[in-house]
């Protein structure tokens, strides 16, 4: 090895070790810390008792209803966020990338929900729905007396609408990224053989676009999974609306039962681990192609 | 020829509207109610009958120390703005020696800095809640800023790589070919020629920060270090029988106004940098 590229070498490694270290500290420190903390009985409340118990947290977690209930609430909420994204986002994409004028209005107007805060959107679109602060009741077709925070689907809806108005924006700017690989003499090549617009899109574009639409679903799925913010503000989990985020943040921050708290943390953690896994090795999601968001 | 071009323009015209529509009825609905006086608050109006600036200026009344919001509101900015500084310098050290430097590891900084992308952060708050407290980090800024950190740096780290990419580095050759050290080629001649992927990877920082709530109400317990987005989850209205509505609403408005400064002045570099890297061209 040549003088100059062990120096190379040294500089690289002095650069990148204060973010490794930054990055090292708050991920794997402490999930490691979550697991053994998951194998104890650790309350806060009652710090006298305590010890290893072993598995009983996460006997405790997959034998409860509330944990199953909250796993439905969580996957229902992000199949359906992702599932209307991604059609929204995919049309999205295509109007920007089309647009024969007024880009830089559309690319501003969308780029707003991407910037807001969460828990701001989640209260404007609450105080829309809610029966007495909101418009939405007076709107045409919708009943005066829709109580929509009443009742579990109906709380659902809002949630959903909330989070696909935040996020679609972010889904549309990936996949918009993608759609402006494709040679466009594709498109002239299939105009002249006669292929309609729709053939276009289903032949020429999703084809082509898979890479970046993978990714895109990966990082949003992965996203969704965590929500947190808007249900907290909406419902607190109330009419049955529980996401496990909210569960655990309750186990852990409200009941400061780590223990349990901490099973709740670490089976999460493996279902975002397995939905990862899912996308790379089932669907074939080229990962160096992604981004984080 | 024409008549179609007419009809595109219809089509296209109303699809701008649409989406321009879409994205911004429930900010200008938040606006309305805090305009709207606590009696209207209930009317259901799009447009307040009458227009009211009480809900803002009771936010900042009674200075520092009465008013619910200046102290979250400060606690927000300080806690971002650091952030943002130290993730910016550790991830633009970090890009420039992936984009620039032959070293073994590179691919595994890379693919560990996805991951951490892709972390849940609930996972986290149980040990980091633990430990802040026996290390006296619990409800203090270090505490917030150190989750930030890590959580930011991955995004940080991709745009910046992607940004030096670009850089025409033949100038960094001709600067050392001129006697210049690495570390001198890369402050002289590398950084202003970087400023404008670093300046878009603070902004996207900053939202990330801006935007926390998670973390912000697990790790603190008072206005000593709480976040605009927990202080508002906690927003009490003057009596317990008053909605804070319009209290929120009005809270709501200030910290979505410089996320709007940002889109207005830098939405090319916003979307620049979060398409940054999502496909290799």
């Amino acid at each position: 090895m040549s003088q100059r590229t062990r120096s190379e070498r040294k500089l690289a490694w002095m650069l990148c070790a204060p973010a490794v270290l930054a990055m090292l500290l708050v991920t794997a420190y402490p999930i490691a810390y979550a697991v053994v903390l998951s194998l104890q009985d650790v309350d806060l409340r009652f710090p006298e008792e305590g010890g290893f118990v072993g598995l009983d947290n996460y006997t405790a977690v997959l034998t409860s209803e509330l944990w199953w209930m909250d796993m439905f609430n969580t996957v229902f909420i992000m199949l359906t966020t992702v599932a209307i994204e991604l059609v929204l986002g995919m049309a999205l994409a295509l109007v920007m990338y089309r647009a024969i004028f007024g880009r830089g209005l559309v690319r501003t107007a969308v780029l707003i929900p991407y910037g807001i805060i969460t828990v701001v959107a989640a209260f404007a679109w609450q105080f829309a729905f809610s029966p007495d602060t909101g418009f939405v009741n007076g709107l045409p077709l919708i009943s005066d007396e829709m109580d929509w925070f009443g009742g579990r689907f109906s709380s659902f809806a809002v949630i959903i609408m909330a989070e696909v108005w935040k996020t679609t924006p972010f889904m549309a700017l990936l996949l918009l990224a993608g759609l402006v690989t494709i040679d466009r003499q594709l498109y002239e090549a299939a105009k002249v053989d006669g292929a309609s617009a729709w053939q276009r899109f289903t032949k020429i574009t999703l084809p082509l676009m898979k890479p970046a639409i993978l990714v895109a679903l990966l990082f949003r799925s992965l996203d969704a999974f965590r929500v947190f913010d808007t249900i907290f503000v909406m419902t607190r989990g109330a009419q049955d609306t529980e996401s496990v985020s909210i569960l655990g943040f309750n186990q852990l921050i409200s009941r400061l039962n780590l223990g349990l708290g901490s099973a709740v943390s670490v089976l999460i953690f493996i279902c975002v681990f397995l939905i990862a896994l899912l996308f790379v090795k089932g669907l074939g999601a080229k990962l160096e192609e992604g981004r984080p968001g | 020829m024409e008549q179609r071009g007419a009809r595109d323009y219809t089509l296209w015209s109303i699809a701008i509207l649409l989406v321009v529509m879409f994205a911004l009825i429930p900010v200008l609905w938040l606006v309305s109610v805090s305009l709207k006086t606590p009696e209207a608050v209930t009317d259901g109006r799009f447009i307040p009958a009458d227009i009211s600036f009480d809900n803002y200026k009771s936010l900042f009344e009674g200075g520092i120390d009465e008013s619910p919001f200046i102290k979250p509101l400060i606690n927000s900015i300080v806690i971002a703005l650091i952030t943002t500084v130290i993730a910016i310098t550790l991830a633009a050290f970090t890009a420039y020696a992936i984009a620039r430097l032959e070293f073994p590891g590179k691919r595994v900084i890379l693919a560990g800095a996805l991951a951490i992308a892709m972390f849940p952060p609930i996972s986290t708050v149980g040990p980091l809640f633990d430990m802040w407290r026996a290390l006296g980090l619990y409800d203090t800024y270090l505490g917030l800023i150190i989750p930030y950190l890590t959580f930011s740096l991955p995004l940080a780290i991709y745009v910046l790589v992607a940004f030096f990419r670009e850089i025409p580095w033949e100038l960094e050759q001709a600067a050392q070919v001129d006697g210049a050290t690495p570390f001198q080629a890369f402050t002289k001649v590398i950084v202003p020629l970087a400023a404008p992927g670093v300046f878009t990877a603070a902004i996207l920082v900053f939202i990330f920060c801006w935007n926390d709530f998670l973390f912000a109400i697990s790790l603190t317990s008072s206005d000593a270090s709480r976040t605009v987005p927990a202080a508002l989850a906690f927003f009490t209205g003057e009596s317990s029988f008053t909605q804070p509505t319009g209290s929120i609403a009005a809270a709501a408005v200030v910290v979505t106004i410089p996320i709007i400064v940002f889109v207005l002045f830098f939405q090319r570099r916003i979307v620049a940098g979060l398409t940054a890297g999502a496909v290799k061209g």
